[in-house]
Protein backbone atom coordinates (compact mmCIF):
# COMPACT_ATOMS: atom_id res chain seq x y z
CA UNK A 1 0.00 0.00 0.00
CA UNK A 2 2.87 2.09 0.92
CA UNK A 3 4.73 1.38 -1.94
CA UNK A 4 1.44 2.47 -4.00
CA UNK A 5 0.88 5.68 -2.59
CA UNK A 6 4.92 7.13 -3.43
CA UNK A 7 4.54 5.86 -6.70
CA UNK A 8 1.09 7.81 -6.94
CA UNK A 9 2.78 10.80 -5.20
CA UNK A 10 5.40 10.47 -7.55
CA UNK A 11 2.79 10.30 -11.18
CA UNK A 12 1.26 13.19 -9.43
CA UNK A 13 4.64 15.17 -9.04
CA UNK A 14 5.50 14.67 -12.76
CA UNK A 15 2.24 15.20 -13.52
CA UNK A 16 1.93 19.02 -11.58
CA UNK A 17 5.30 19.66 -12.94
CA UNK A 18 4.08 19.04 -16.54
CA UNK A 19 1.58 21.24 -16.57
CA UNK A 20 2.80 24.09 -14.82
CA UNK A 21 5.16 24.35 -18.10
CA UNK A 22 1.88 24.87 -19.88
CA UNK A 23 1.21 27.29 -17.18
CA UNK A 24 -0.70 29.91 -18.76
CA UNK A 25 -2.90 27.58 -20.93
CA UNK A 26 -4.02 25.38 -18.38
CA UNK A 27 -4.93 28.03 -15.29
CA UNK A 28 -6.66 29.14 -18.32
CA UNK A 29 -8.46 26.16 -18.39
CA UNK A 30 -9.24 25.45 -15.03
CA UNK A 31 -10.53 28.87 -15.07
CA UNK A 32 -13.34 28.82 -17.79
CA UNK A 33 -13.91 25.40 -16.93
CA UNK A 34 -14.53 26.69 -12.87
CA UNK A 35 -16.81 29.61 -14.55
CA UNK A 36 -19.19 26.87 -16.37
CA UNK A 37 -19.13 24.82 -13.88
CA UNK A 38 -19.79 28.21 -11.55
CA UNK A 39 -23.11 28.97 -14.44
CA UNK A 40 -24.53 25.56 -13.62
CA UNK A 41 -24.46 25.63 -10.30
CA UNK A 42 -25.70 29.27 -9.93
CA UNK A 43 -28.41 27.94 -11.42
CA UNK A 44 -29.21 24.67 -9.90
CA UNK A 45 -28.95 25.70 -6.62
CA UNK A 46 -31.13 29.39 -7.20
CA UNK A 47 -34.36 27.34 -8.35
CA UNK A 48 -34.23 24.39 -6.04
CA UNK A 49 -34.05 27.10 -3.23
CA UNK A 50 -36.85 28.94 -4.88
CA UNK A 51 -38.70 25.67 -5.80
CA UNK A 52 -38.60 25.19 -2.59
CA UNK A 53 -39.52 28.22 -1.15
CA UNK A 54 -42.63 28.46 -2.93
CA UNK A 55 -43.91 25.15 -1.83
CA UNK A 56 -43.22 26.40 2.21
CA UNK A 57 -44.54 29.74 1.72
CA UNK A 58 -47.74 29.00 0.14
CA UNK A 59 -48.12 25.71 1.95
CA UNK A 60 -51.04 27.96 3.78
CA UNK A 61 -52.61 29.88 0.41
CA UNK A 62 -56.30 29.52 0.40
CA UNK A 63 -57.49 25.52 -0.12
CA UNK A 64 -59.62 26.83 -3.89
CA UNK A 65 -59.92 29.99 -5.52
CA UNK A 66 -63.03 30.55 -7.43
CA UNK A 67 -62.56 32.52 -10.63
CA UNK A 68 -65.62 33.52 -12.93
CA UNK A 69 -64.84 33.78 -16.69
CA UNK A 70 -66.51 35.63 -18.86
CA UNK A 71 -65.16 35.31 -22.68
CA UNK A 72 -61.93 33.32 -21.28
CA UNK A 73 -61.34 36.32 -19.34
CA UNK A 74 -60.99 36.84 -15.67
CA UNK A 75 -64.34 38.79 -14.57
CA UNK A 76 -65.73 40.36 -11.57
CA UNK A 77 -67.86 38.14 -9.03
CA UNK A 78 -71.09 39.22 -8.88
CA UNK A 79 -73.53 39.67 -5.35
CA UNK A 80 -75.01 35.89 -4.73
CA UNK A 81 -72.13 33.81 -5.86
CA UNK A 82 -70.61 34.07 -1.91
CA UNK A 83 -74.07 32.64 -0.62
CA UNK A 84 -74.61 29.80 -3.56
CA UNK A 85 -71.25 29.32 -2.60
CA UNK A 86 -71.59 28.56 1.08
CA UNK A 87 -74.65 26.04 0.72
CA UNK A 88 -72.46 23.83 -1.00
CA UNK A 89 -71.58 21.00 1.66
CA UNK A 90 -67.77 20.69 2.39
CA UNK A 91 -67.17 24.22 2.12
CA UNK A 92 -66.31 25.31 5.08
CA UNK A 93 -65.06 28.77 5.00
CA UNK A 94 -65.88 31.50 1.93
CA UNK A 95 -64.69 34.72 1.85
CA UNK A 96 -64.58 37.27 -1.25
CA UNK A 97 -61.08 38.47 -2.22
CA UNK A 98 -60.69 42.06 -3.33
CA UNK A 99 -57.70 42.97 -5.00
CA UNK A 100 -56.47 44.56 -8.68
CA UNK A 101 -53.73 46.29 -9.99
CA UNK A 102 -52.07 49.76 -10.20
CA UNK A 103 -50.07 51.41 -12.88
CA UNK A 104 -47.70 53.96 -11.09
CA UNK A 105 -46.74 56.21 -13.25
CA UNK A 106 -44.18 58.36 -11.23
CA UNK A 107 -42.01 55.68 -11.13
CA UNK A 108 -43.30 53.39 -13.37
CA UNK A 109 -43.79 50.77 -11.43
CA UNK A 110 -46.77 48.17 -10.87
CA UNK A 111 -48.51 47.50 -7.74
CA UNK A 112 -51.01 45.17 -5.77
CA UNK A 113 -53.67 46.59 -4.34
CA UNK A 114 -55.32 44.69 -1.80
CA UNK A 115 -58.02 44.47 0.75
CA UNK A 116 -56.28 42.76 4.22
CA UNK A 117 -59.21 40.47 5.25
CA UNK A 118 -58.01 40.06 8.81
CA UNK A 119 -56.57 43.46 10.78
CA UNK A 120 -57.76 46.34 7.91
CA UNK A 121 -56.15 49.44 7.94
CA UNK A 122 -58.26 52.39 9.23
CA UNK A 123 -59.83 54.66 6.45
CA UNK A 124 -57.21 56.66 4.45
CA UNK A 125 -54.33 54.55 5.25
CA UNK A 126 -52.27 52.11 3.64
CA UNK A 127 -50.13 49.72 5.08
CA UNK A 128 -47.24 49.06 2.11
CA UNK A 129 -45.01 46.26 1.43
CA UNK A 130 -40.89 46.71 1.65
CA UNK A 131 -40.13 47.28 -1.62
CA UNK A 132 -42.41 49.63 -2.77
CA UNK A 133 -41.49 51.84 0.50
CA UNK A 134 -37.34 51.20 -0.48
CA UNK A 135 -38.81 52.53 -4.31
CA UNK A 136 -40.66 55.57 -3.26
CA UNK A 137 -38.70 56.58 -0.14
CA UNK A 138 -41.48 55.98 2.56
CA UNK A 139 -41.75 55.48 6.10
CA UNK A 140 -44.67 54.75 8.52
CA UNK A 141 -46.10 58.61 8.82
CA UNK A 142 -45.71 59.54 5.11
CA UNK A 143 -48.24 60.60 2.49
CA UNK A 144 -48.59 58.61 -0.94
CA UNK A 145 -51.21 59.80 -3.50
CA UNK A 146 -52.11 57.93 -6.46
CA UNK A 147 -54.51 58.72 -9.32
CA UNK A 148 -57.45 56.63 -9.44
CA UNK A 149 -58.05 55.00 -13.69
CA UNK A 150 -61.07 57.46 -12.89
CA UNK A 151 -58.56 60.05 -12.75
CA UNK A 152 -59.23 61.09 -9.26
CA UNK A 153 -56.36 61.84 -6.37
CA UNK A 154 -56.31 59.61 -3.92
CA UNK A 155 -53.99 60.51 -0.53
CA UNK A 156 -53.12 57.74 1.65
CA UNK A 157 -50.59 58.15 5.20
CA UNK A 158 -48.72 55.12 5.26
CA UNK A 159 -49.57 53.56 8.47
CA UNK A 160 -46.73 50.94 8.45
CA UNK A 161 -44.48 49.04 6.77
CA UNK A 162 -44.51 45.45 6.15
CA UNK A 163 -41.62 43.62 7.67
CA UNK A 164 -38.33 42.97 5.31
CA UNK A 165 -38.01 40.03 5.42
CA UNK A 166 -41.32 39.18 3.72
CA UNK A 167 -40.43 41.33 0.86
CA UNK A 168 -40.37 37.82 -1.32
CA UNK A 169 -43.74 37.72 -1.15
CA UNK A 170 -45.02 41.11 -0.73
CA UNK A 171 -42.29 43.90 -2.37
CA UNK A 172 -45.43 45.36 -4.38
CA UNK A 173 -48.68 45.07 -2.03
CA UNK A 174 -50.29 47.70 -0.68
CA UNK A 175 -52.89 46.90 1.68
CA UNK A 176 -55.85 49.06 2.41
CA UNK A 177 -59.77 48.76 3.98
CA UNK A 178 -62.73 47.72 1.84
CA UNK A 179 -64.60 50.80 1.64
CA UNK A 180 -61.40 52.73 0.61
CA UNK A 181 -60.60 50.14 -2.01
CA UNK A 182 -63.71 50.18 -3.43
CA UNK A 183 -63.73 54.08 -3.84
CA UNK A 184 -60.08 53.79 -5.26
CA UNK A 185 -61.37 51.63 -8.13
CA UNK A 186 -64.90 52.34 -8.66
CA UNK A 187 -65.82 48.92 -7.67
CA UNK A 188 -69.42 48.39 -7.77
CA UNK A 189 -70.96 47.26 -4.53
CA UNK A 190 -71.18 43.57 -3.66
CA UNK A 191 -68.74 43.18 -6.50
CA UNK A 192 -65.27 40.41 -5.48
CA UNK A 193 -62.25 39.86 -7.53
CA UNK A 194 -62.53 36.31 -6.57
CA UNK A 195 -63.35 33.76 -3.71
CA UNK A 196 -61.19 32.38 -1.16
CA UNK A 197 -62.74 29.19 0.36
CA UNK A 198 -61.48 26.86 2.66
CA UNK A 199 -62.93 22.49 2.63
CA UNK A 200 -63.60 21.11 5.96
CA UNK A 201 -61.80 17.48 5.02
CA UNK A 202 -59.25 18.05 3.14
CA UNK A 203 -59.82 14.92 0.71
CA UNK A 204 -62.98 16.18 -0.98
CA UNK A 205 -61.10 19.55 -2.32
CA UNK A 206 -61.41 18.19 -5.51
CA UNK A 207 -65.25 16.82 -4.85
CA UNK A 208 -66.05 20.02 -3.52
CA UNK A 209 -64.33 21.52 -6.79
CA UNK A 210 -66.24 19.76 -9.11
CA UNK A 211 -69.43 20.72 -7.19
CA UNK A 212 -68.46 24.18 -7.78
CA UNK A 213 -67.92 23.87 -11.51
CA UNK A 214 -71.16 22.55 -11.29
CA UNK A 215 -72.90 24.82 -9.96
CA UNK A 216 -71.49 27.64 -11.37
CA UNK A 217 -70.52 26.43 -14.73
CA UNK A 218 -68.83 30.25 -15.53
CA UNK A 219 -66.32 29.81 -12.17
CA UNK A 220 -63.16 28.38 -12.35
CA UNK A 221 -62.21 26.68 -9.64
CA UNK A 222 -58.21 27.12 -8.84
CA UNK A 223 -56.49 24.34 -6.26
CA UNK A 224 -53.76 25.14 -4.11
CA UNK A 225 -52.04 21.82 -5.19
CA UNK A 226 -52.36 23.51 -8.90
CA UNK A 227 -50.60 26.87 -7.15
CA UNK A 228 -47.97 24.98 -5.83
CA UNK A 229 -47.45 22.62 -9.36
CA UNK A 230 -47.62 26.16 -11.29
CA UNK A 231 -44.41 26.93 -9.03
CA UNK A 232 -42.60 23.75 -9.88
CA UNK A 233 -42.94 24.02 -13.30
CA UNK A 234 -42.02 27.39 -13.18
CA UNK A 235 -38.75 26.96 -12.40
CA UNK A 236 -38.11 23.46 -13.77
CA UNK A 237 -38.90 25.65 -16.90
CA UNK A 238 -36.67 28.66 -16.00
CA UNK A 239 -33.98 25.93 -15.33
CA UNK A 240 -33.97 24.50 -18.21
CA UNK A 241 -34.26 27.45 -20.51
CA UNK A 242 -31.23 28.70 -18.30
CA UNK A 243 -29.72 25.37 -19.02
CA UNK A 244 -30.67 25.78 -23.12
CA UNK A 245 -28.95 29.18 -23.46
CA UNK A 246 -26.28 27.88 -21.05
CA UNK A 247 -25.75 24.81 -23.84
CA UNK A 248 -23.63 27.22 -26.27
CA UNK A 249 -21.09 28.15 -23.59
CA UNK A 250 -20.76 24.09 -22.30
CA UNK A 251 -20.41 23.39 -26.06
CA UNK A 252 -18.04 25.98 -26.59
CA UNK A 253 -16.24 24.23 -23.90
CA UNK A 254 -16.59 20.86 -25.04
CA UNK A 255 -14.87 21.76 -28.04
CA UNK A 256 -12.20 23.03 -26.21
CA UNK A 257 -12.04 20.50 -24.04
CA UNK A 258 -11.84 18.11 -27.00
CA UNK A 259 -9.46 19.74 -28.97
CA UNK A 260 -7.15 20.06 -25.56
CA UNK A 261 -8.13 16.12 -25.36
CA UNK A 262 -7.71 14.84 -28.42
CA UNK A 263 -5.08 16.80 -30.30
CA UNK A 264 -1.99 15.71 -28.72
CA UNK A 265 0.65 18.65 -28.76
CA UNK A 266 4.13 17.82 -30.65
CA UNK A 267 5.61 18.82 -26.86
CA UNK A 268 2.89 16.22 -25.22
CA UNK A 269 3.74 13.87 -28.21
CA UNK A 270 7.78 14.56 -27.90
CA UNK A 271 7.11 14.19 -23.51
CA UNK A 272 5.42 10.60 -24.14
CA UNK A 273 7.85 9.52 -26.16
CA UNK A 274 11.05 10.07 -24.02
CA UNK A 275 8.88 8.54 -20.89
CA UNK A 276 8.26 5.62 -22.88
CA UNK A 277 11.86 5.27 -24.13
CA UNK A 278 13.46 5.94 -20.34
CA UNK A 279 11.31 3.25 -18.97
CA UNK A 280 7.60 4.05 -18.43
CA UNK A 281 4.83 1.58 -18.94
CA UNK A 282 2.00 2.51 -21.04
CA UNK A 283 0.33 2.08 -17.56
CA UNK A 284 2.62 4.59 -15.98
CA UNK A 285 1.76 7.07 -18.83
CA UNK A 286 -1.77 6.51 -18.92
CA UNK A 287 -1.85 6.96 -14.77
CA UNK A 288 -0.57 10.21 -15.10
CA UNK A 289 -2.96 11.95 -17.46
CA UNK A 290 -5.08 10.47 -15.63
CA UNK A 291 -4.51 12.22 -12.44
CA UNK A 292 -4.29 15.24 -15.04
CA UNK A 293 -7.70 15.14 -16.13
CA UNK A 294 -8.77 14.86 -12.64
CA UNK A 295 -6.77 17.41 -10.82
CA UNK A 296 -7.67 19.51 -13.53
CA UNK A 297 -11.61 18.71 -13.55
CA UNK A 298 -12.31 18.38 -9.66
CA UNK A 299 -10.05 21.49 -9.07
CA UNK A 300 -12.35 23.17 -11.58
CA UNK A 301 -15.57 21.66 -10.00
CA UNK A 302 -14.99 22.42 -6.28
CA UNK A 303 -13.94 26.14 -7.43
CA UNK A 304 -16.88 26.92 -9.15
CA UNK A 305 -19.19 25.09 -7.06
CA UNK A 306 -17.66 27.03 -3.64
CA UNK A 307 -17.96 30.51 -5.98
CA UNK A 308 -21.41 29.33 -6.95
CA UNK A 309 -22.84 28.59 -3.32
CA UNK A 310 -21.51 32.05 -1.79
CA UNK A 311 -22.67 33.76 -5.11
CA UNK A 312 -26.73 31.98 -4.34
CA UNK A 313 -26.54 32.32 -0.77
CA UNK A 314 -24.14 34.62 0.61
CA UNK A 315 -25.06 37.49 -2.52
CA UNK A 316 -28.45 36.51 -3.07
CA UNK A 317 -28.19 35.88 -6.65
CA UNK A 318 -26.94 39.30 -7.97
CA UNK A 319 -25.42 38.13 -11.19
CA UNK A 320 -28.48 36.58 -12.30
CA UNK A 321 -31.17 40.22 -10.96
CA UNK A 322 -31.09 41.47 -14.36
CA UNK A 323 -32.52 38.32 -15.70
CA UNK A 324 -35.24 37.36 -13.46
CA UNK A 325 -35.75 41.54 -13.18
CA UNK A 326 -36.57 41.90 -16.77
CA UNK A 327 -38.83 44.70 -17.49
CA UNK A 328 -40.48 45.23 -14.02
CA UNK A 329 -39.07 48.40 -12.02
CA UNK A 330 -40.30 47.17 -8.49
CA UNK A 331 -38.02 43.66 -7.82
CA UNK A 332 -37.57 41.97 -4.14
CA UNK A 333 -34.31 41.81 -2.51
CA UNK A 334 -34.31 38.81 -0.67
CA UNK A 335 -32.42 36.28 0.97
CA UNK A 336 -33.25 32.14 0.24
CA UNK A 337 -33.14 29.65 2.62
CA UNK A 338 -30.51 26.78 1.37
CA UNK A 339 -31.58 24.36 -0.39
CA UNK A 340 -28.92 22.06 -1.77
CA UNK A 341 -29.80 19.04 -3.60
CA UNK A 342 -27.57 16.39 -3.12
CA UNK A 343 -28.10 14.54 -6.44
CA UNK A 344 -28.38 17.21 -8.29
CA UNK A 345 -24.61 18.21 -7.11
CA UNK A 346 -23.70 14.51 -7.60
CA UNK A 347 -24.91 14.47 -11.21
CA UNK A 348 -22.84 18.18 -11.98
CA UNK A 349 -20.12 16.90 -10.21
CA UNK A 350 -20.04 13.78 -12.58
CA UNK A 351 -20.44 15.54 -15.70
CA UNK A 352 -18.12 17.82 -15.01
CA UNK A 353 -15.40 15.90 -13.83
CA UNK A 354 -15.53 12.26 -15.35
CA UNK A 355 -16.09 13.11 -19.03
CA UNK A 356 -13.17 15.41 -19.00
CA UNK A 357 -10.91 12.84 -17.05
CA UNK A 358 -11.47 9.99 -19.69
CA UNK A 359 -11.68 12.30 -22.87
CA UNK A 360 -8.01 12.84 -22.04
CA UNK A 361 -7.51 9.44 -22.30
CA UNK A 362 -8.01 8.17 -25.58
CA UNK A 363 -5.53 9.78 -27.51
CA UNK A 364 -2.53 9.49 -25.15
CA UNK A 365 -3.13 5.86 -24.79
CA UNK A 366 -2.92 5.95 -28.85
CA UNK A 367 0.01 7.76 -28.46
CA UNK A 368 1.76 5.68 -25.23
CA UNK A 369 0.97 2.26 -27.24
CA UNK A 370 2.79 3.29 -30.11
CA UNK A 371 6.48 3.01 -30.70
CA UNK A 372 8.53 5.65 -28.65
CA UNK A 373 10.80 6.41 -31.71
CA UNK A 374 7.96 6.76 -34.12
CA UNK A 375 6.12 9.21 -31.71
CA UNK A 376 9.54 11.39 -30.75
CA UNK A 377 9.71 12.19 -34.54
CA UNK A 378 6.25 12.24 -35.13
CA UNK B 1 8.38 33.11 -4.62
CA UNK B 2 9.10 29.69 -5.14
CA UNK B 3 7.45 26.59 -3.26
CA UNK B 4 10.61 24.18 -1.78
CA UNK B 5 8.17 20.83 -1.46
CA UNK B 6 6.92 18.54 -3.37
CA UNK B 7 4.29 19.49 -5.78
CA UNK B 8 1.93 16.95 -4.45
CA UNK B 9 2.12 17.93 -1.10
CA UNK B 10 1.23 21.08 -2.05
CA UNK B 11 -1.71 19.88 -4.23
CA UNK B 12 -2.95 17.51 -1.45
CA UNK B 13 -3.03 20.64 0.75
CA UNK B 14 -4.71 22.53 -1.70
CA UNK B 15 -7.28 19.47 -2.09
CA UNK B 16 -7.84 19.33 1.48
CA UNK B 17 -8.67 23.29 1.57
CA UNK B 18 -10.85 22.94 -1.48
CA UNK B 19 -12.78 19.82 0.38
CA UNK B 20 -13.31 21.20 3.46
CA UNK B 21 -14.46 24.02 2.31
CA UNK B 22 -17.19 22.16 0.07
CA UNK B 23 -18.65 20.12 3.02
CA UNK B 24 -18.19 23.27 5.29
CA UNK B 25 -20.80 24.58 2.26
CA UNK B 26 -23.28 22.06 3.68
CA UNK B 27 -22.68 22.95 7.06
CA UNK B 28 -23.39 26.54 6.08
CA UNK B 29 -26.20 25.90 4.25
CA UNK B 30 -27.53 24.15 7.44
CA UNK B 31 -26.54 27.12 9.32
CA UNK B 32 -28.13 29.61 7.31
CA UNK B 33 -30.83 27.18 7.08
CA UNK B 34 -31.72 27.67 10.89
CA UNK B 35 -31.16 31.11 10.67
CA UNK B 36 -33.03 31.98 7.87
CA UNK B 37 -36.13 29.56 8.81
CA UNK B 38 -38.12 32.02 10.74
CA UNK B 39 -38.04 34.97 7.94
CA UNK B 40 -39.38 31.92 5.77
CA UNK B 41 -42.08 31.16 8.44
CA UNK B 42 -42.90 34.84 8.78
CA UNK B 43 -43.97 34.94 4.60
CA UNK B 44 -45.55 31.66 5.21
CA UNK B 45 -47.76 33.43 7.55
CA UNK B 46 -48.26 36.56 5.68
CA UNK B 47 -48.86 34.75 3.07
CA UNK B 48 -51.66 32.92 4.64
CA UNK B 49 -53.14 35.81 6.78
CA UNK B 50 -53.43 37.67 3.24
CA UNK B 51 -54.47 34.86 1.38
CA UNK B 52 -51.76 35.30 -0.99
CA UNK B 53 -51.38 32.87 -3.69
CA UNK B 54 -48.03 34.16 -5.25
CA UNK B 55 -44.51 35.18 -4.73
CA UNK B 56 -43.57 38.83 -5.89
CA UNK B 57 -40.96 38.00 -7.91
CA UNK B 58 -41.97 39.24 -11.29
CA UNK B 59 -44.26 42.29 -10.88
CA UNK B 60 -43.86 43.50 -14.64
CA UNK B 61 -47.27 42.06 -15.99
CA UNK B 62 -50.33 40.73 -14.66
CA UNK B 63 -49.64 37.44 -15.67
CA UNK B 64 -46.04 37.64 -14.59
CA UNK B 65 -47.29 39.07 -11.18
CA UNK B 66 -49.87 36.21 -10.22
CA UNK B 67 -49.00 33.05 -12.46
CA UNK B 68 -51.47 30.63 -10.63
CA UNK B 69 -54.33 33.09 -11.53
CA UNK B 70 -53.40 34.03 -15.59
CA UNK B 71 -56.41 33.51 -17.70
CA UNK B 72 -56.09 31.20 -20.30
CA UNK B 73 -55.26 33.55 -22.71
CA UNK B 74 -52.92 35.69 -20.72
CA UNK B 75 -49.98 35.06 -22.77
CA UNK B 76 -52.21 36.87 -25.79
CA UNK B 77 -54.04 39.14 -23.42
CA UNK B 78 -53.61 42.87 -25.54
CA UNK B 79 -55.65 41.15 -28.34
CA UNK B 80 -55.63 37.45 -29.69
CA UNK B 81 -52.59 37.51 -32.22
CA UNK B 82 -50.40 39.58 -30.20
CA UNK B 83 -47.24 38.60 -29.26
CA UNK B 84 -45.36 37.97 -26.01
CA UNK B 85 -43.56 41.30 -25.18
CA UNK B 86 -42.48 40.83 -21.55
CA UNK B 87 -38.89 39.27 -20.85
CA UNK B 88 -40.57 37.35 -18.50
CA UNK B 89 -43.28 35.95 -20.21
CA UNK B 90 -40.51 34.06 -22.42
CA UNK B 91 -38.54 32.29 -19.58
CA UNK B 92 -42.51 31.80 -17.90
CA UNK B 93 -44.56 28.71 -18.90
CA UNK B 94 -48.36 29.07 -19.02
CA UNK B 95 -49.73 27.20 -15.26
CA UNK B 96 -49.30 23.46 -15.07
CA UNK B 97 -53.07 23.44 -15.04
CA UNK B 98 -53.96 25.57 -18.16
CA UNK B 99 -51.30 23.62 -20.32
CA UNK B 100 -52.64 20.61 -22.61
CA UNK B 101 -55.83 22.68 -21.76
CA UNK B 102 -57.41 20.65 -24.94
CA UNK B 103 -56.35 17.14 -23.42
CA UNK B 104 -57.78 18.00 -19.79
CA UNK B 105 -61.13 19.03 -21.16
CA UNK B 106 -61.87 15.60 -22.13
CA UNK B 107 -60.14 13.61 -18.73
CA UNK B 108 -61.16 16.14 -15.73
CA UNK B 109 -64.71 16.61 -14.95
CA UNK B 110 -63.71 20.39 -13.47
CA UNK B 111 -63.24 22.61 -16.51
CA UNK B 112 -60.20 24.46 -16.42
Amino acid sequence: MRHWIARQRYLIDFTLASLARRKTKNIGLVLVFSLLVFALASVTLLTSALRQEAARVLAQSPEVLLQRMVAGRHDLIPPGYIERIGRIRGVQQVEGRLWGYYYDPVVKANYTFQVAATVPPPAGRIVVGPGLARFRGVQAGNVLSFRSYSGKLFTFTVDAVLPAESELVSADLVLLNEADFRAFFDYPAGHFTDIALSVANPQEVRTVATKLAAALPDSRPILRDEVLRTYQSIFDWREGIALALLSAAILAFAILAWDKASGLSAEERREIGILKAIGWETGDVIRMKLWEGTLVSLGAFLLGYLAAYVHVFHFSATLFAPVLKGWAVLYPSFTLLPAIDGLQIATLLFFTVFPYAVAVLVPIWRAAITDPDAVMRG
Amino acid sequence: MRYAGRPSALAAWVFAVLIALFLASFADAGRLGQKRSGEQAARAELAARLRLTDLALFTEARYTRHPSLADLHSAAQDHPLSLEHFPSGSLLPPPAHLRNHASLDRETTVPD
